[in-house]
């Protein structure tokens, strides 16, 4: 059923609010194994304020479609925090298939995204595009197969019952998808090992050389809607591992919250503890990914033992 | 009945009569053109309203009358099939001709004004009796025309050889294609007695025949629906073709394949489940390479033609679960699958017609389709750009336009067949999922690449600095875009309109239609509160960021280029370069041909570098098999030595030949 409530308006509030944190706690967490202290935990929310706060300088070369690009990729992805409860804590619009609609808004923030940098006429951010655009048709496959896995006995597609308080999936195929969903979503997310997000040399980027010439309040947006996105990534792939039946609401928001603190160490351990792979590789990293989502697929189907 | 009938008939013979005394009036050319426009749009107005009152009729409305033909009758049926067809045929005919008013401007001296619009209005007027035809003969009569008129078509720079070469090849595959539909009508008349589609559909065909017909109907209608591997044609002709014709063949003449296998699905009755089967199979590699082909392509309408062969594709992966459901009796998955299909027959002609017009101002204004050459465009031509970007959009499936409907339809059906608990639906209906999902993220490739590379950046060459179209080519751009976004929208408000030609082609009483579509309506309204959401949100960012650049400092300056100092729109990344990862990923797949001089020595003398996409199937299979067949044909060519008294001989012979056969064996 679609329904539209606002009693369910705390899992995008979480979202909103939270988001930018977890890009802290990656951080902290990569310093701890450099021997660092590194920034603050909230250094991304003041990164973030000082960006709103700043004028804008706009490429001589663009029009109004690079302009467009931010506003409407963050536009998009606050349409999808609507679309994600927080594991009990329903999401403010759920209907059967909100899944489907939550991945081609992902592909419409990657649409203008990547048009945005095209606009430049820069051959540093045809490059970022160029590769985003592939690695992401290889993901989309590969996410939509993970989450049919998970949403599999209800047959609603719908992420209440995927991820949410309907979710009734065996541990099998959770798993399964969940290490699958992980490398989906280091691979969405530009982290390592597919994309470098603290290198400094453009050539080698994917994600950071697509957004190299917008500044100011576009900036911000991009750099929230970045967190907003590895947000709701995490937030799947921390409901594939914990497919839980808690007594009480409350306990389940708690053991997510606790999972979204794991999911940022476990990334800040991964960017530690991995190099990037060379771009030739990425594929074969999704490609082990797909296998996976398909185990997974076939497990949740009961076709493996 | 007999006033529609009426108003029909003006459809069909204005836009057509209207031409032809056109051609009488060489001297000028500025009333021709009003002829030639004024009846197509008169004819797509008259048609539209029949077919529109059509869509709602619960009974199909029916036209009779004897023709002196054999086994042929001038019977004509438009049921609610029908009119989902002919809606969008009506509208970007009448479109087309619009936008044409301009884009055949300036007439050279020595040609007549006329003779493109006569056959662009015979090709638009044959398509709708192909869709109304209720014989098999006047359906291949049809056919014919529709083919012959789009041949002309193709031909209209005929002065160039690759114009000339294009339309050859297109003339044999359509009548490769006619010719398995001569079969299919022939085999299916012959066990009915009759060619009427009324008595076929009535005849009670043995299950091996109705496999057999089927084959031999999914080869026919689907060379001319371009299923991968007779789509060769199709990356030949659009090209080749006036833009607002290659908008009306891709938009919908490809969609009367489609038409022809659903037709011939109600006319065989009882469907097999295999049929599904290969339909998705079909659709899953026709999708997957049409929009590899298509990255790989460096000409703008070439690129388009290929996400014709992904769409149909699409179109085939709906269809077929609709058969699967049907078959194995899931009218869920039955109704989802067909509404799809249909929805995406619809949705591909408005956006594939908004793309194919907007190339075209490009193509019109700059005089170059080669996506390298282009860049910046959106300066010059900013109202063509935004119509091609909504249409960008609309083809990758992306909310909040058309596309995404159509596709989230099909997903949907392939998400029932997983649940089927049926091995063989689940494994075809994961492919369909997996295909659907790599397909859009390819699109979404190709289109920022086509967007990104014509539209936006610096000017790659002088031509590409050309100003923008005029009135007559750009309100048909916003017109198809009105309709992209209508339909993504509002669907779950016109969703109703589907359920009677689901309703013929599953031959499901309509309550359960009905009531299979109350069960998905939450989902639709869903999409469409999402979409709001999605407009909303991006507004309200909009207003933000308006709201905090207020009063600051808004610069300008050349884009950051990491510190070289001679920027140069040569360093741009071409469209080339822009689909080379995914085209050397899918090398087996391509076959990418690249022709590199690299510098050597000290002292450099120059160096080169190309890379060309071919289409394997064409030149590997088809061109030696169709150059061995030219080879052992030319040996009859004494035959056709170009003496008329020759050929009256022969037409005598074959004659008496058949006299004497009647007087051997008399009937």
């Amino acid at each position: 059923m679609a329904t539209l409530s606002l009693s369910t308006a705390l899992s995008p509030t979480l979202a909103l609010a939270c988001a930018p944190l977890l890009t802290g706690i990656i951080a902290k967490t990569k310093a701890f194994f450099a021997g660092r202290k590194g920034p603050p935990l909230l250094q991304a929310y003041s990164d973030i304020l000082k960006l709103l706060r700043k004028g804008a300088v706009y490429s001589t070369t663009t029009s109004w479609v690079f302009r467009a690009g931010p506003v409407v990729s963050l536009g998009a992805l606050l349409a999808c925090c609507l679309l994600m409860p927080f594991g009990a804590l329903g999401a403010v619009l759920s209907f059967s298939g909100d899944i489907l609609l939550f991945v081609y808004l992902l592909a419409v923030v990657r649409f203008f995204t990547v048009i945005a940098a095209l606009d430049t006429g820069s051959p540093f951010e045809g490059m970022g595009a160029s590769r985003e655009v592939f690695f992401s048709a290889l993901v989309e496959p590969v996410f939509l197969v993970c989450l049919l896995a998970l949403s599999g006995p209800a047959q609603s597609f719908c992420f209440q019952d995927a991820i949410g308080k309907g979710a009734q999936i065996s541990l099998v195929p959770a798993l399964l998808a969940g290490f699958a969903l992980v490398v989906v979503m280091l691979a969405e997310n530009a982290r390592l090992p597919v994309d470098d997000p603290a290198t400094h040399l453009e050539l080698t980027m994917i994600h950071e050389v697509m957004v190299l010439d917008h500044g100011g309040p576009d900036f911000a947006f991009i750099t929230y809607g970045a967190s907003l996105k590895l947000w709701l990534f995490g937030l799947i792939a921390v409901r594939a591992f914990l497919p839980l039946h808690a007594a009480s609401v409350w306990i389940d928001v708690l053991c997510t919250s606790a999972g979204m603190v794991v999911i940022g160490i476990v990334i800040g351990t991964i960017e530690s503890v991995t190099a990037r792979l060379r771009l030739l590789r990425v594929p074969q990293l999704l490609a082990g990914a797909a296998a996976l989502a398909l185990l997974a697929l076939l497990a949740q189907q009961g076709a493996l033992p | 009945m007999d006033t529609t009938a009426a108003i029909f008939a003006v459809a069909v013979f204005v836009p057509v009569a209207a031409s032809l005394a056109a051609i009488l009036l060489k001297p000028w050319p500025r009333l021709q053109t009003a002829l030639g426009a004024g009846g197509a749009i008169t004819g797509a107005a008259a048609g539209l309203y029949c077919a529109v009152r059509a869509l709602f009729l619960p009974a199909p409305e029916t036209w009779n009358s004897p023709w002196s033909m054999p086994l042929g009758s001038l019977s004509m049926s438009m049921d609610a099939l029908s009119a989902l067809f002919l809606i969008p045929l009506f509208v970007l005919f009448g479109l087309g001709a619009l936008y044409a008013v301009e884009y055949l401007r300036p007439v050279p001296r020595e040609r007549n004004a006329a003779i493109p619009w006569f056959y662009y209005n015979t090709l638009g007027v044959s398509m709708a009796l192909v869709v109304v035809a209720a014989n098999g003969l006047l359906f291949l009569v049809a056919w014919e025309i529709m083919s012959l008129s789009s041949f002309a078509c193709v031909l209209h720079n005929h002065e160039e050889e690759g114009s000339r070469e294009a339309a050859w090849i297109y003339l044999i595959a359509t009548h490769i294609g006619a010719a398995f539909l001569l079969i299919f009508f022939l085999v299916a008349g012959a066990g009915v007695g009759s060619l009427d589609f009324a008595s076929i559909a009535h005849h009670a065909f043995s299950p091996a025949l109705r496999g057999l017909l089927f084959a031999i109907g999914l080869a026919g209608f689907g060379s001319k629906a371009g299923f991968v591997p007779f789509h060769v044609w199709l990356p030949k002709a659009h090209p080749a073709a006036p833009s607002h014709v290659s908008a009306l063949m891709s938009g919908i003449m490809i969609k009367m394949g489609i038409y022809g296998i659903l037709r011939s699905i109600t006319l065989l009755g009882h469907v097999q489940a295999w049929w599904g089967f290969s339909l998705i199979a079909i659709g899953s590699v026709s999708g997957i390479l049409g929009v590899l082909l298509a990255l790989g392509q460096h000409d703008l309408k070439r690129l388009l033609a290929y996400h014709s062969v992904e769409n149909v594709g699409i179109i085939a992966l709906g269809l077929g679960a609709g058969v699967l459901g049907v078959s194995y009796g899931i009218p869920q998955l039955a109704f989802l699958g067909f509404c799809g299909g249909l929805l995406h027959v619809v949705n591909h002609a408005f956006f594939k017609g908004l793309l194919f017009l907007g190339a075209g101002s490009v193509i019109h204004a700059t005089g170059t389709a080669d996506i390298d050459a282009l860049g910046g465009v959106i300066r010059k031509m900013p109202l063509t750009a935004a119509g091609f970007l909504a249409g960008s959009v609309a083809i990758c499936g992306l909310p909040p336009l058309n596309g995404f409907v159509s596709e989230f339809l099909v997903y949907a059906a392939a998400i029932k067949g997983i649940g089927a608990h049926n091995g063989p639906v689940f494994a075809i209906c994961a492919l369909s999922i997996a295909s659907l999902a790599l397909i859009g993220g390819l699109a979404v490739a190709c289109f920022t690449k086509a967007f990104g590379t014509v539209f936006l950046g610096e000017p790659r060459t002088a031509a590409a600095a050309h100003g923008e179209a005029g009135p007559w080519m750009v309100i048909p751009l916003f017109v198809l875009a009105a309709f992209c976004g209508i339909i993504g929208l509002a669907f779950w408000k016109l969703v109703p309109v589907f359920a009677q030609p689901v309703c013929i082609l599953t031959s499901l009483p309509k309550a359960d239609i009905v009531s299979e579509l109350s069960t998905f309506a939450p989902s639709l309204r869903g999409i469409a509160i999402g979409c709001v959401l999605f407009l909303a949100c991006t507004g309200a960012v909009y207003l933000l960021r308006k709201g905090l650049l207020h009063k600051r400092t808004v610069g300008a300056s050349p884009t950051w280029d990491c510190g070289y100092t001679v920027p140069g729109p040569r360093m741009q990344y071409t469209a080339s370069s822009f689909a080379q990862p995914i085209v050397l990923f899918f090398r087996h797949v391509l076959g990418p041909v690249q022709t590199k001089h690299m510098p050597a020595s000290t002292f450099p003398k120059g160096w080169s570098f190309r890379s060309h996409v071919p289409d394997l199937l064409l030149d590997n299979v088809y061109t030696p098999v169709f150059r061995l067949a030219g080879g052992m044909l030319s040996k009859l060519r004494w035959l056709q030595g170009g003496k008329t008294q020759a050929y009256v001989l022969y037409i005598a012979m074959t004659l008496i030949a058949l006299l004497v056969w009647n007087f051997v064996w008399p009937r």
